[in-house]
């Protein structure tokens, strides 16, 4: 890896020059009606805000990626576990859901991760017969919690189904909710962190390939935690509401005065709230990154990456610094999950398709500049509006290639499948830019 | 106590299914142990490898019943699966010359190969899509069973059913064949002892005169031919929708570290504990339990854990192995 890595002379005008092609591709995105662009604002500020969205979420990717190669396949987990947090902070309480079950259901969750950490502290401190003690431990623990959790979970989700079933939040600011998303995931990464690091490279992959599959699977299947797949609407925003803006006399004068219609107006002005939130987390995140790697912390780092043989002769605890890192970049993760979720005002855990969101995050990192901050950010928002907009390029596209085939179920066949073309591209832009560009568009300094 | 029918539920429940799964995780798991034997990466793309071996073999099938050509009893995708193997070994050929072995000639860290593994993983998968969609296809044709329940119940008076698919018998028969083929392979042929020689010591093979490209390329074949039969075995016995065999990669992986990484015979024990465990635990014991204590009716249906989290038992597993013996239950490679 370290040979990929040398510095060379790149022009210090080209990140610059980079994001001002971005920043021109969503002007035209928003000004320009034709067969490539949309001409909506609303269009050009949806794509922008979860193109920041995941370009906090690459961060995080490039932080375990850039600063210390650690290949992290969970991100959909980490994004999720973020996700409910915004569930359980911001929204309000669920009536008579805490009386039916919700004591019990914390004591239950609470004997589960106590028979764990019995089990942890007996394997360490017993010496003979260990395995004996610490199954008997994991047996009477499962038994125990089985019996305080499914009786509660059953009488919270039995607790109005149609409409909750759940146990609602605690009714605390949506934006409060960001951080505890933050700390879901942390304390998810660190979990498999102290498993799966101080192994050989490929475990974590697949360690984390499994936790991303598993928090997955329990926000579908979980009713009482998020309603599972009959999913949470209605999650309170930060920002103000369309219908509100829109009866506001004062809002409707300010947008007659710029030339837009109220209902247009009023879609632009939430978007540009979200996105000012969401700018300030990205900023934020890269101020305190930028700081960090400039920091000693930051030059070991990059030792223990380049040379984890070398660090550990200098006295370096590389797995401790592994799992410190991990966890730091999961949390940033976690935090983009949660501004999503606020974002969409929807939690829908069958939308968290790992291709989506695992693979393509990966993708962003890669093509912007792995271990380059601005860089991952950068390729972040590029592959988002190039993901988007391929739904309505990529058709054109294959509309325009199979212009001279006759017609007939090929060439049907050819214009149906053109959706999965995306899949293809993605994958060929990882590929090509790993082994051309490895460093990518804007490469570490 | 009626031990007759508690056996009987426990076979049909139980045993049958997970011997099924377990032989073609087992053989998906050899795939993804030998990739790691001689390549020394984690393919994350043997998935969708499988995937698209099973979708080339799912259209020949096509085209051979519009013909109406069969096997009789047996399904007809035994006949296209020569033709399916055919097509992904060229695939996985081209992958190998057009991405791995850049990586290979460099001596580019693992991780990166396993990062490009997941290029080819996209790259598979969109044109797994492009052949056959995202749906749900069904193949399978033939006799459905073996033994049906009916039949079961009135050759035996017992109360308790049995059904035997022929896709489940045939799996487990089609598994120990070409295992069976796979190791004489390995211990008997030139080719296979080069191969292992490769696998225990790059360097000293190299010396020994084993010609490296001609090892890969062999190891590809094989991989490819494995997951095409686990891919197809495993869409008879379920049904074929892509995104399932994204999922199989966890157990599979999990079966071949639990079997200790680059080591076959451990790759085919990992693939029937990941398929016992994840069956027996996710199984609802109510109804053996009444046959064997009639006079305890417990309150819930006596399941450890609900179907739906069954990649967690994979993942426990998985963990398991890390924390006690992170080389596997038979010596993998620990580099």
């Amino acid at each position: 890896m370290s040979s990929n890595r040398q510095a060379a002379a790149v022009s210090p005008w080209r990140a610059p020059i980079l994001f001002a092609i971005l920043a021109l591709l969503f002007v035209m995105e928003g000004t320009m009606r034709n067969a490539m662009f949309s001409g909506s604002w609303n269009t050009a500020l949806g794509i922008l805000n979860m193109g920041l969205i995941s370009a906090i979420t690459a961060m995080g990717v490039n932080m375990q990626w850039g600063y210390a190669g650690l290949f992290n396949v969970g991100v959909v987990g980490f994004l999720a576990l973020g996700g409910l947090a915004p569930v359980l902070i911001a929204l309000p309480p669920v009536e008579g859901a805490w009386s039916a079950g919700g004591s019990r259901l914390l004591i239950a969750l609470a004997v589960g991760l106590g028979t764990l950490a019995l089990a942890a502290q007996a394997w360490k401190r017993l010496s003979s017969g260990r395995g004996l003690a610490v199954t008997a431990i994991l047996l009477a623990g499962f038994v125990l919690y089985r019996w305080l959790f499914d009786p509660a979970a059953t009488a919270i989700e039995a607790n109005n189904p149609a409409r909750y079933g759940n146990l609602g939040g605690l009714g605390l600011p949506v934006l409060l909710s960001w951080a505890v998303g933050g700390l879901f995931a942390a304390a998810a990464a660190w979990a498999v962190g102290k498993v799966a690091l101080g192994l050989r490279s490929d475990y974590l992959a697949i360690a984390t390939l499994g936790i991303g599959e598993i928090i997955v699977a329990m926000l579908r299947n979980e009713d009482w935690l998020a309603r599972g797949v009959k999913n949470v609407s209605s999650i309170p925003r930060p920002v103000p509401y369309e219908i509100d803006l829109q009866q506001n006399p004062d809002f409707v004068d300010f947008a007659g005065r710029w030339g837009f219609a109220a209902a247009e107006a009023s879609g632009i002005w939430v978007k540009l709230c979200y996105m000012s939130l969401f700018l300030v987390v990205l900023l934020l995140v890269i101020l305190l990154a930028e700081l960090a790697l400039k920091s000693p912390w930051g030059r070991m780092m990059r030792a223990i990456r380049d040379n984890e043989t070398a660090a550990e002769a200098m006295g370096k605890d590389v797995t401790a610094r592994h799992l410190q890192i991990f966890v730091i970049g999961s949390a940033v993760i976690g935090i983009a999950g949660a501004m999503m979720i606020t974002l969409d005002g929807l939690m829908a855990p069958t939308g968290y398709n790992p291709l989506r969101y695992t693979f393509l995050i990966w993708v962003m990192v890669i093509v912007g500049g792995s271990g380059n901050n601005w860089g991952a950010a950068l390729g972040a928002v590029l592959i988002w509006f190039l993901w988007i907009k391929a739904e309505v390029w990529g058709p054109a596209l294959i509309g325009a290639l199979t212009a001279p085939l006759p017609d007939g179920a090929l060439k049907a066949h050819l214009l149906d499948s053109a959706a999965h073309m995306r899949f293809i591209a993605m994958g060929l832009l990882l590929l090509l830019v790993l082994r051309f560009a490895p460093r990518g568009l804007v490469p570490e300094k | 106590m009626d031990i007759l029918n508690a056996i009987v539920a426990i076979l049909n429940f139980v045993v049958i299914p997970a011997a099924a799964y377990g032989a073609q995780l087992a053989l998906g798991a050899l795939g993804v142990t030998l990739i790691y034997g001689i390549l020394r990466f984690s393919n994350f793309a043997h998935g969708d490898t499988m995937a698209f071996g099973t979708a080339i073999t799912i259209l020949v099938t096509w085209a051979l019943q519009a013909a109406g050509i069969g096997l009789g009893p047996l399904p007809t995708a035994l006949l296209a699966l020569p033709v399916g193997i055919a097509a992904t070994a060229v695939l996985v050929l081209l992958t190998d010359r057009a991405v791995y072995r850049f990586y290979r000639v460099q001596k580019a860290a693992p991780i990166i190969l396993v990062m490009a593994s997941v290029g080819v993983m996209f790259v598979m998968n969109g044109l797994t899509r492009l052949v056959i969609g995202v749906n749900e296809q069904q193949f399978a044709d033939g006799a459905r069973f073996v033994i049906d329940v009916r039949s079961f119940r009135e050759m035996t008076g017992l109360a308790e059913g049995l059904a035997l698919k022929t896709t489940q018998l045939l799996t487990v028969v089609i598994a120990a064949l070409v295992v069976w083929a796979l190791f004489w392979f390995l211990n008997r042929t030139k080719s296979g002892k080069a191969m292992r020689a490769y696998s225990d010591n790059e360097d000293l093979a190299l010396l020994s005169g084993i010609d490296p490209e001609k090892v890969v390329r062999l190891t590809w074949i094989i991989a490819a031919s494995l997951a095409t039969i686990a891919g197809v075995l495993y869409g008879l016995d379920k049904a074929f929708r892509p995104f399932n065999y994204f999922q199989i990669l966890l157990p599979i992986f999990a079966a071949a570290i639990v079997g200790g990484l680059g080591n076959p015979l451990g790759a085919i024990a990992g693939g029937f504990l990941v398929a016992f465990s994840e069956v027996a635990i996710t199984y609802p014991w109510l109804k053996i339990a009444g046959y064997l204590a009639p006079g305890w009716q417990p309150e819930g249906l006596l399941q450890l854990l609900g179907t739906e989290y069954k990649f967690a038992v994979s993942f426990v597993i998985l963990i398991v192995v890390l924390l006690f013996r992170p080389t596997g239950l038979f010596r993998g490679k620990s580099v």
